[in-house]
This record gives structure tokens, sequence and C-alpha cells, in this order.
């Protein structure tokens, strides 16, 4: 299938995905961005659904976009989109602010009939016109009746014809990107093994819109994205959310510790639970609890009993969690606590990315509870970060709450499949029977202020502990005034030696910046991306991006105070900005702050640098 | 094997109990350390977890495992003890308050799930430790500091919640009945799933007498029966009082009145799958005794054994046990 078009070679393009809910355009989006890997192309995807499961087909509500980013150095799902496919003129409508005005946009010309523009509320019979889209190119093909005629002899119903639109799409776009349409076919093998019928049918549309774009030399020209150069490997395509649960599993493994996850479903966090209830090969135990709290229960319970214990939530789990959280850390037992944050307050926003529930985690409980707080800052190192919440949680004999978003939970990006002898060793801090004579339940490691665990099972350890202040050594029942301020501080000192232990904050960019960019979580990928911009056009910036949070970096006041200026960027008020405020003393850093639901775009970043260092 | 021979003594703590003098949580509390010394089960292997009131102190009395959390959480707390450790004998300790209010939801959900964990509910129809207010059993009317005329809510009766939840397990106990006590406590601990015995116990600061109409040794024969399986349903001072069934309800009749004889007199089957008698002799009430003893204890698959058999059948057609084997499954490719 030799194509004469002319080949346009690119760095990085940004192709976005869109129609109904049930349009399947984010397995078209997915299987996409896995084409591109597989091809050698670096990867970060990003789904944009409603929380409607479906809403009325045709109609703005209804509209679920996928944004795949490929190329070099893609660090973000990319800002606006170099090419949009539109299932229907709701999802251009809806999408026309995420493209750029030159976009390549491919339509089903089919679905662009009266009754399609009434429904997505088009005031006049020309949507391109009326949505300003003249410098557009646009690819219309009548997808749904070719469709239709290429599968009239298949014997399945129309409404499983129509299913298989998105393979017309994915094949145009092989075409349009050179892809070796044999790469689509063995993806979509796997994909549909057990369903010969379906297959062939989506096999059969994937070559439609291949052919379709090949003969009518649909655009002026194809294009070509160069493959970078990857470290070897073998790679998979990652989410957020799966890479969060396997970094649990990963923990376990190395503590020897069994996995439990007590858990609720709650959006966006839900895939996590889903991940693990399927891992029992694996070993691994999941409660679908009654309720948030009970989720948190029983994975507190399952710690007290010996296991590596979790509960994976949002927001508003979070909140129901607090209370027994708490008991954790009075009761100094490990558990994982990872919140997948959405947009609040309250239900909020349930499928959008918000990183507004820094201070909840940091302070959201009663009394002086000090915890460990990290966050994952791409879809990659989720596995990491749970790996390492599951270490400090285990290790220091506390809870640690894990800080994702929605945006990097849904988001995929490449993901070197890692070997577990990179990862180190979690030595749970279990009694032993030569301590016996001497122990008691609140004996601290004079290392690391953790006390130690004695597992029921345990022979000559039987012990009580719970929610009300204990004796510093003894764990018995105390309301002596002394002994509540002396486990107070213990409690605080146990958080704080983690700074001991945790690596050093990287400053990357420019080291002599003038600038220092400071952010945390899944904002990584816009930050860097706009610093890289910086320095590429001669300013001096650099980042500054955490993901140990409580306790801080122990260089953390050292890096505030090098740098002239400042500026905290993230998805909320200023919750980090404030947070760093009380920790270190005589900074005032400039704020960047985004409430919408979305991801920065690197674009507002470097116009926002701009005008600082021009301040 | 475990050949030592425990006494209540082993299970005793050593911290000093601190209810109050002639509280009916004393009894309990000897009750049980002398049933789990004849259950025999070593303390290292026993774990017994608890909420928050007065009766949920309890775990620093005993020398076991233990753990006092929150406030209603306890079942929640347990079934993650149980499910990661099926090993473990799993007491949980609640009262009225902690269990069927704050706790309510983590209770029946327990019960649905049949974990198998013996819960002993201390019931005196207060909120002791805040001193006083009225709690989800206090009947209806009942003047406390929360409810100074009376309350206006009916109260829950755990019998009826525990079989609306599907519970298989369900025991009364009254404080000052010691045999009766510690008979079901063994009863539900070698019962496998979640059992309940509802400990009828007396507050005598907050709630003094509560019970007293049936607890009263002068008229506690004639109001109460002990239910045993296989055993005809005969109470009173004189035995000669027994239940038989009269339309859809239950009667209470005496042996040799109206041609009533020992054999029309029902015999207790507490292993009946259907619940319906156990429904409504665990409800009874007015001139009805009220029934002590074991209501009902039938075996059903337990959530924690459950557990750890699908991973067996999982693991049994599935060879992978890493999770680096298991990650390179899925969809790849290779840089080279």
């Amino acid at each position: 299938m030799a194509d004469t078009a002319k080949v346009t070679s690119l760095e990085k393009v940004v192709i976005r995905f869109s129609g109904d809910s049930g349009d399947g355009m984010q397995l078209t989006g997915s299987l996409f961005s896995n084409l591109s890997a597989i091809s050698g192309n670096e990867i970060s995807t990003f789904p944009d659904y409603p929380a409607e499961i479906r809403a009325p087909q045709g109609t703005l509500g209804g509209v679920s976009g996928y944004q795949v980013h490929i190329g070099k150095n893609i660090y973000t799902p990319g800002d606006l989109a170099d090419i949009l496919i539109a299932m229907n003129p709701a999802a251009l409508k809806v999408n026309r602010k995420h493209i750029k005005p030159n976009a390549i946009i491919i339509i089903d010309a089919d679905t662009f009939d009266k009754n399609g523009l009434t429904k997505a509320g088009y005031k006049t019979e020309d949507p391109i016109e009326e949505l300003g889209l003249g410098a557009a190119q646009i690819i219309s093909a009548s997808i749904t009746t070719m469709v239709k005629a290429s599968l009239a002899d298949s014997e399945m119903d129309n409404k499983s014809i129509l299913r298989c639109k998105n393979m017309f799409s994915l094949g145009l776009l092989c075409w349009l990107f050179n892809i070796p349409v044999d790469n689509a076919m063995h993806l979509l093998k796997n994909k549909f093994k057990k369903k010969p019928a379906i297959l062939n049918a989506n096999m059969k549309i994937l070559v439609d819109g291949f052919n379709f774009g090949s003969n009518t030399h649909a655009s002026v020209s194809t294009y070509h994205v160069d493959p970078t150069e990857t470290v070897k490997g073998t790679y998979t395509d990652v989410k957020g959310n799966q890479a969060t649960a396997w970094g649990l599993i990963a923990a376990a493994e190395k503590s020897g510790l069994p996995l439990f996850l007590g858990s609720y479903p709650i959006t966006p966090a839900t895939e996590i639970l889903h991940e693990l209830s399927a891992r029992k090969d694996l070993g691994v135990k999941t409660v679908q609890a009654e309720d948030e709290i009970a989720g948190v229960c029983t994975a507190i319970g399952a710690s007290f009993a010996g296991n590596l214990a979790a509960t994976s939530t949002s927001g508003p789990g979070l909140a129901l969690k607090s209370e027994a959280i708490n008991l954790a850390i009075m009761a100094e037992l490990p558990l994982v606590v990872i919140d997948v944050q959405r947009g609040g307050p309250s239900t909020g926003l349930p499928t959008k990315t918000e990183q507004a529930d820094l201070l909840q985690a940091l302070y959201g409980r009663n009394g002086e509870s000090p915890c460990v707080v990290l966050a994952a800052s791409t879809p990659a190192n989720c596995f990491d970060y749970a790996f390492m919440a599951s270490k400090l949680a285990v290790e220091h004999m506390t809870p640690a709450i894990l800080l994702t978003d929605a945006f990097i939970a849904n988001g995929s990006s490449a993901w070197k499949i890692p070997s577990m002898d990179d990862y180190p060793a979690i030595i749970p801090p279990f009694v032993h029977a030569d301590m016996q004579p001497y122990w008691k339940p609140y004996l601290r490691n004079p290392e690391n202020g953790s006390r130690y665990w004695a597992i029921p099972g345990t022979e000559g350890f039987a012990h009580r502990i719970g929610g009300l202040e204990k004796d510093n050594t003894t764990g018995a029942i105390s309301t002596d005034p002394k002994n509540h301020e002396l486990m107070t501080r213990l409690r605080q000192t146990k958080i704080d030696n983690i700074a001991n232990v945790i690596p050093e904050q990287e400053v990357q960019g420019n080291p002599d910046a003038d600038l220092l960019v400071v952010g945390w979580g899944g904002t990584f990928g816009h930050l860097y991306s706009a610093v890289e911009e910086m320095n590429a056009s001669g300013h001096k910036v650099a980042l500054a991006h955490f993901h140990y949070i409580s306790p801080l970096p122990r260089n953390t006041e050292e890096i505030l105070k090098k740098y002239k200026k400042i500026v905290v960027c993230e998805l909320n008020c200023g919750q980090f900005a404030g947070y760093l405020r009380t920790k270190v003393d005589g900074i005032t850093p400039y704020k960047y702050n985004k409430m919408e639901g979305q991801p920065f775009m690197v674009q507002e970043l470097v116009d926002y640098f701009k005008t600082i260092l021009d301040a | 094997m475990d050949t030592y021979t425990y006494t209540a003594k082993d299970f005793k703590s050593d911290q000093d109990v601190r209810w109050c003098p002639g509280c009916g949580d004393h009894a309990v509390l000897n009750s049980i350390q002398k049933a789990m010394a004849e259950l025999g089960i070593s303390p290292d292997n026993t774990a017994v977890i608890s909420g928050i009131g007065c009766s949920s102190r309890f775990p620093y009395y005993v020398n076991t495992y233990g753990m006092h959390t929150i406030h209603g959480r306890a079942s929640a707390i347990a079934t993650g003890v149980k499910t990661a450790n099926p090993k473990l004998t799993v007491w949980q300790v609640t009262g009225d308050g902690d269990c069927l209010a704050i706790g309510g939801n983590h209770f029946i959900h327990s019960l649905r799930r049949n974990i198998d964990i013996n819960i002993v509910l201390f019931n005196n129809e207060i909120y002791g430790l805040t001193k006083g207010q009225y709690s989800p059993t206090s009947k209806r009317g009942f003047v406390s500091k929360s409810s100074p005329y009376g309350t206006v809510e009916d109260p829950f009766r755990p019998a009826e919640l525990t079989f609306g939840a599907r519970g298989n397990f369900f025991a009364r106990t009254l404080d000052v009945d010691l045999k009766t006590t510690q008979d079901v406590l063994i009863q539900a601990a070698k019962h496998k799933g979640t059992s309940v015995v509802e400990a009828l116990v007396n507050c005598v600061i907050f709630n003094n007498g509560t019970h007293a109409t049936i607890s009263d040794k002068e008229f506690r024969l004639d109001r109460t029966i002990v239910l045993k399986h296989g055993q005809s349903m005969i109470f009173g001072k004189n035995n000669d009082k027994g239940l038989i069934i009269d339309g859809f309800n239950l009667k209470a009749v005496t042996i040799g009145e109206n041609g009533i004889t020992e054999k029309d007199i029902l015999v207790h089957d507490a292993k009946c799958f259907d619940r319906t008698l156990h429904f409504k002799l665990g409800t009874m009430t007015g001139d009805l005794p009220v029934a002590l003893g074991v209501i009902r204890d039938v075996e059903a698959p337990t959530y924690d054994q459950a557990v750890e058999d699908q991973i067996k059948e999982v693991q049994a057609k599935r060879p992978i046990r890493k999770l680096e084997d298991f990650l390179h499954t899925l969809e790849t490719w290779e840089i080279k």
C-alpha cells in the first residue's frame, strides 16, 4: 500500500479523539498511542470524559475525548491538538477550544445532518464557518455510510456495525502517520482474541479507513513522527491508577508482607480497586467495604494483623477516613492511603483533576497528627511513589498518604517494565524473640523513633493498642500531662526523622536561574515543558518539583533561599505555597494557580513566567 | 499441639478494671475469660477488637492481642484482622451505642458477609461513658438527659436486626446469669461465621435496673426462657410453662392446663435455616418470656474462608506468582 503523497517529518504531534461516550474513542485513542509507542515514539495520553455514563447521543454533554501527544521529549498530553477526530457535530463544538487554528479535523460527514447539528445546538447549517474554523484542514468522510456498506454482508446487527466506526478513524490515522496497518491488526487480534466476528469486522473497517486515505489523498501531506532514542527494554502503556496498584504489589513482594486493600468505589480512584481485585494470582486480598470508613478500617485491622495494608480513595473519601487515619497515627501502625484527587469541595468535579486535597492530607485530622505525605508526578512514577509510600509506612510504623490526581491517574505514559532488583529492600520492624524480656508496645528504635511491630500470632508479645493516649513506653492508657506532650513530640519527631532517609530535592533546568519554578505532584510534565521552553528561548529558569511533602526533603530551605524569584504553581488556591511558608521562614513566592478542573497549559505557564521575569 | 490447659487467669491482663462497682460488664468479662480458657486457644492467637464506650475498654482487661479502636468501627476493623489472618480467633466487644448507632452500618455488613468474628454486644440501653443519654435500644418514651420528656423513637431489637441482616448466630444472656453467659460465649466462638451474643447488662449509675423485670431472681425463671437446641421450650420456676405455636404466633402455656401436655411444647431447633421462628423467639416480650441462650446457630460459608478459597482457585489456574512476570503478560513492545 505504497503512497505517493508528500511525507512531512514531525518532532511531535497532538491528536485528540472525540465522539459520543459510546463511540469507542477511548479505545481508539489508546490503540493509536500504543501503535505510536511501538513505532518508537514517546507518548503521553489523557482521557477527558464526562461524569455521565451515557448522556443523550449527539449532545454536548455526552462528548468523550482522549488526547495523545507523541514524539520526542514528551512530558504532557499537549496543550492544543494538531489533529482532531470528531465523530459528530457535538464533538467538534466541544473541542473547538482544544485545537490549534490550523488543525487537521477529521469528521464523519454523515453525522453533520440537520438532526445532528440541531442536537449539538448549532445555529446555522455551516458548523465550520460558525465555529470559525476557516484555517483548519477538514477531512470529511462519510464514515457511517461507508462502514454500513462495508459490513452489509457481515450478518452483524446495525448497532454492532456502527460500533466499528472508530476503526475507520484509526485506519485513516494509520495512513496519515505512515503506520503499518499490520501493526494495528496485531493489536486488534490480541484485543478481540475471543470474538472472531467482531475482530474480522474491525479489521475490515480498519483497512477501509486506511484505503480511504490512500485512495482519496485525503490530506495533502502524510506525516512521520521521528522515533526517539529510548532506553532499551520491554515497555507497556501504563495509567497512573494501574501503576499505583502495581507499586503496592511490588512493595508487598519486597517486604514479604501479604497485600491487603480495603476500599470503596469512588471516581477517579476505583481502578486501583479493580486492578488489585484482579491480582488474586499474586495473592492480593481486597475488601470492597460498605463505605469509605470501613475501607480504611478494614485496612487498619489488616495492618494490625501484619499485612501491608492500603486504602484507596478520592477527596470526599479521604474526609470520611480522617478519624480512622488518626487511629493508625495513634496506634502507630503502617497504613498506605491513596488519594486520587479530583475537583472539590464536596462532590465537586468527580472526573476532573485538581490538587486541592494537599492541606487535607497534611492537616485534615483532629489533634496534632503528623503523617507522611507524598505525591506522584507522572502516570508511570505512581508505581515508584506507591512503593515508597509503602516502604516509609512499614519501616516507620506510620500512615503514609500518597497524593495522585485524576490527570495522572487516568493519563498514561510508556513505561519500561522495571526489574524488582532495582528497588530497595523493605524491612518491617518486627519484634524478635530475644526482645521479649525488655520489649514494651511503645519501645522505640532509637535510630528512627519508630516502635516495633508485634503481630497477633507472635508468641509472647500479646499487647493492647488503641486510640487513647498511651504511656510512652508501656502503652498503658495515660492522661499524664507530661506524657502527652512527650508523645505528641515523639510522633512528630518520628515523621521528621524520615527526612534523613528520603532523597534530597533535585533542581532541574538552569542552575543559575533567575526564576525557580516550584511544583508538586501531577503538574510535573507541564512545568518541566514550560521550563525547557523558557530556557530554550534564552531565559534562565529552574524547576524544583516536589514528591516528598511531609516531611520535606532536608535541603528544601537551602533551595528556596537560593533563588531571587520563586513561583509556586499548583492546581489550587496556593496550598503548597502556604505550606512552604510555614516551613521556610522569609520566602515570598509568586503563585500561579488554576482551578478549572483541567491541567495547566504549557503556554499559559510560559507567558506567566515571562511576566514575572519582567517584573 | 498445644497441651497446656488454660485457666481464666491466663486471660487476665495486669490492668485494673475501671468499670463502676456493680456494673454488669464485670460479670461478662469474667465469663469471657472463663470461656476463652475453656476454648483453649492461646492468648497469642486471639485478638479482641472494640470500639468506644464503657464496654469497649474491654481489650485492656484481657491478656490477648487487642485494639481499642474508634467509635462504631470495631466490626470493620475486626473484619480486616480476620480477613488478613483467618487463623486468629477474633472477638469484637461493643455496646448498644457503638454497635447499633454509629456502627450500625458496619454491624449489618459483617453479618451479611458472615465474617468469622464473635461479637459480644453489651446492651444496657444507655450511653454510659457520655453520662446518660438514651441509646438506640432505649425503649420508646425513655427519659434521659437528652430526652427529658421521653424519647419519641422506637428502639432496635438486636435479634431482629441480626436476622434482618441475614445473621446466622444469635444468642442472648443476662449479666447475672453466669452459666448461660459462659455457655453461649463458647458456642458463639465455635460457630463459624459472624456470631452475635447480646448480653443484657445493668448500668448501675445511669440506667439502674433496666433489665430488672427479667433479671431479678424473684421472677427471672418465669419471665425468661433459656433455649437449648433439641430441647423442649419449657421454662418457669416449676418447669411447668412452655411455648407453643398458636396461629402465626408463639404462645406461652402451662403444662397440665387446658389439656396441654409436654408433647405439645415446641422443641428448639437453632439449626433451622429458615429464620421465621428465630425472629419470633428473638423478639419475645410482654406475656412471652424473654429468650436467652442460643436462638440461632446455622452454618454458612464464611467471608474470610471464601476469600482464601478464591485465591487458591485462581492460583490453581494461573501460574503467575511474581509481579514482574505478571507485567510481562501485558501488551508490551520492545525497544532494542
